[in-house]
Order: structure tokens, then C-alpha cells, then sequence
């Protein structure tokens, strides 16, 4: 399982490959914002991207809107990491095809859980 | 009243008078009419000196307006960015620092917990019984060890934990960095509402932002939990996820 991290700050994803770590997922990479992250995604095979929204140069929902739009990846589960906490937000994402969304600041146990829910639902998707 | 009529039309009346009287020889009522004239001039003189006035002073006002807004763009702004960039580094360097703390900690908290499994194992096989004596001396050994481990690991365990501990200070220092910041943002509001009271405009509070703005706009970290288009906490995203097929 290869995941890619997206967050402007560094210690958001020290503490995001932190508790990856304690989940027992210890192939992580980072990237500070959309830009940085998308030729990673291109040139990488990544199993699971957690991106924060607000970024300078490429925002987290823009990043989401073109892994969509990309042939490739739109199958990439993607787990929203943000502190953006307006229902109309939650909405944009959900309509830009996010598969799961965590606010800040949140606990190991949403994490797992979120990330937890998203893997049954795809395995669910490919039985069915 | 007639003499302070100060118009083209009340001096062009007086002269009228004036030659008239003059030419008619009457010299008495041309020395009044006279008077009247150059009086009729200083009040003007005095109603234009007194706008100069007034408008001198009003520059002199808004001169010493300008003079704090220069201040606040030339030096508290600037001052302000350096200060904040400040609380981002504080913040940061103490993040770290926590979290190495805490990273170099969960390995030996691990270590300490599966040694003291094994041992306990070891331990309650022997209260069984069911120790030869050459297990029983090699746990003995191992017992040594393991307790000069604990004595190490959680001696640099108590280090660690008092480092998270002097990673806090930050808080301290950012607060009161943060809090004269909010200062210097209060004095701007204050001078540039007063600027736009002095320019005469009224500020529309309801005009803040058109709908389209608010909807593009990231906000970062939500300070009001209450505000009603914006969720609580986690559960509230993942109703509202679930009502949306989630």
C-alpha cells in the first residue's frame, strides 16, 4: 500500500505519516501542495492519496478535480485532510468525487476509520 | 441688509450711487457710500480668510491622519508580517520538536511493553512450576537486563516527555506576538475608518462580500463551531456525507 500525503505545512504530514505508521502503512510519500503532488501521482503508482484543501499554488480540491479528469487516476481513492468546515464546502468536495472527508482537527481513530470505510466500500464496489 | 450684500449686483448698485452722487456734486453721501464699499470689501476679506483657515486646518487634520496611516503602512505592517512569520517558525520549531519527542518515545514504550510481556510469560511459567533449572537461571539473567533497560529507557522516556513539556512555551511567546499584532490590525480599522468618515462615505456593513466571493474563499480553521453553515465536528461531516450517498 503506497500513499501519498499532501499539506502545505510539514508537521501536519509528520503527524499524518505518523499515525499511517501506527496503522500499520509504513510506504508513505509527501507533497506540499497540488502542484508538486499531480506529476507524482502521474509518474508513481499510488494505492491512496490524503490531501489537505487550502494550499497555495494548487488547492486540495483542484488537485481532486484533475486526478478525476485524469484517465489514469480516477480511481484513486482520495481522503480530504482539512480544516475547511463549511457544509457547502463538505458538498464541493463530495460533488468533485472525494471519497472520504476528515476536519481538523481530528483523532488516529477517524482516521483509521475513514480510511477503514473507504477500502470496504471499493472492495464492496469490486465484488459487486 | 444692504451692506453686507457682497454680490457683483451690491457693489455694481453702490458704484451706480456713488458716480451719481458724485456727478450730482453731493460729496457727503459719496464719502458714506465710499465707506460702505471698503467695508463691504473687508468682510469679504474676512469670510476668505476665514475659509483659508478652516481649509488650513483640515489639512493640517488629515496631514496628521496620513502621518499615522504612513506609520502603520511603513513600519507596524511591515513589523506585523515579521511578527507572524515569527509564530509561524515558533510554532513550527515546537511541533517538531514535540514531535520527535514523541516519535523517539513510541519505540521505546514498545520495547519496554513486549520485554515485560516475555518476562511476565517467562515469570508466570516458573510460578507454574513448569521451569527447569537452566530456564530458570537463564531468566534470571535476562531478568538483569531487562530491569537495567527499564531503569535506561525509562530514564530517556522522562527526557522526552519533559521536552514536550518545554516545547510549550511557545504558546507564551506566540500569544503575546499574536496579541500586539491584533493591535496594529485594530489601529489600521480605526484610521481607515476614520479616513472614510472624513471622505464622506458611508461604510455598508451589509456589503461585505457578494455570494460568489464567499463561495470561492477558503477559510481556514472555523473559530465558531456555531455558525450554522459550518459543521461542528466530525460527526456532522459524516451526517451530512451520508445524506449525500456517502
Amino acid at each position: 500500500m503506497k500513499i501519498l500525503v499532501v499539506d502545505d505545512f510539514s508537521t501536519m504530514r509528520r503527524i499524518i505519516k505518523g499515525l499511517l505508521h501506527e496503522l500499520g502503512y509504513n510506504n508513505i510519500e509527501e507533497a506540499d501542495d497540488g502542484n508538486t503532488a499531480l506529476p507524482m501521482l502521474r509518474a508513481n503508482s499510488y494505492d491512496f492519496l490524503i490531501t489537505d484543501w487550502n494550499m497555495p499554488g494548487m488547492t486540495g480540491l483542484d488537485l481532486l478535480k484533475n486526478v478525476r479528469a485524469d484517465g489514469k487516476l480516477a480511481k484513486l481513492p482520495i481522503l480530504m485532510v482539512t480544516a475547511e468546515a463549511k457544509r457547502e464546502q463538505i458538498v464541493e468536495a463530495a460533488q468533485a468525487g472525494v471519497n472520504g472527508y476528515v476536519v481538523k482537527p481530528f483523532t488516529a481513530n477517524t482516521l483509521k476509520e475513514k480510511m477503514d470505510k473507504i477500502f470496504e466500500r471499493l472492495a464492496s464496489v469490486a465484488q459487486g | 441688509m444692504a451692506e453686507k450684500d457682497t454680490s457683483t449686483e451690491g457693489y455694481l448698485v453702490r458704484a451706480r450711487e456713488l458716480v451719481a452722487h458724485l456727478e450730482a456734486g453731493n460729496v457727503e453721501r459719496a464719502d458714506t457710500l465710499l465707506e460702505t464699499l471698503s467695508g463691504m470689501r473687508e468682510s469679504t476679506l474676512f469670510q476668505e480668510l476665514g475659509r483659508l483657515t478652516r481649509t488650513l486646518h483640515e489639512a493640517l487634520t488629515s496631514f496628521q491622519m496620513d502621518s499615522r496611516l504612513g506609520r502603520l503602512a511603513e513600519q507596524d505592517i511591515p513589523d506585523a508580517h515579521d511578527r507572524l512569520r515569527y509564530v509561524v517558525a515558533k510554532t513550527e520549531e515546537a511541533a517538531h520538536r514535540t514531535l520527535k519527542a514523541v516519535e523517539d518515545s513510541i519505540p521505546l514504550a514498545k520495547r519496554l511493553e513486549q520485554r515485560a510481556v516475555a518476562h511476565q510469560q517467562q515469570w508466570e511459567k516458573f510460578l507454574r512450576r513448569e521451569m527447569d533449572i537452566q530456564e530458570f537461571r537463564s531468566l534470571t539473567h535476562s531478568l538483569r537486563e531487562f530491569l537495567a533497560a527499564v531503569i535506561a529507557d525509562s530514564t530517556n522516556l522522562s527526557r522526552n516527555l519533559s521536552d514536550v513539556l518545554m516545547a510549550q512555551e511557545y504558546q507564551d511567546l506566540t500569544g503575546q506576538v499574536i496579541n500586539r499584532v491584533i493591535r496594529v490590525v485594530q489601529e489600521v480599522e480605526t484610521s481607515l475608518v476614520d479616513m472614510i468618515r472624513v471622505v464622506g462615505l458611508r461604510a455598508h456593513s451589509g456589503e461585505r462580500s457578494t455570494g460568489a466571493e464567499a463561495k470561492t474563499r477558503l477559510e481556514g480553521p472555523q473559530i465558531d463551531p456555531k455558525k450554522p453553515d459550518v459543521v461542528a465536528n466530525q460527526d456532522d461531516v459524516d451526517t451530512l456525507l451520508s445524506s449525500l450517498g456517502f
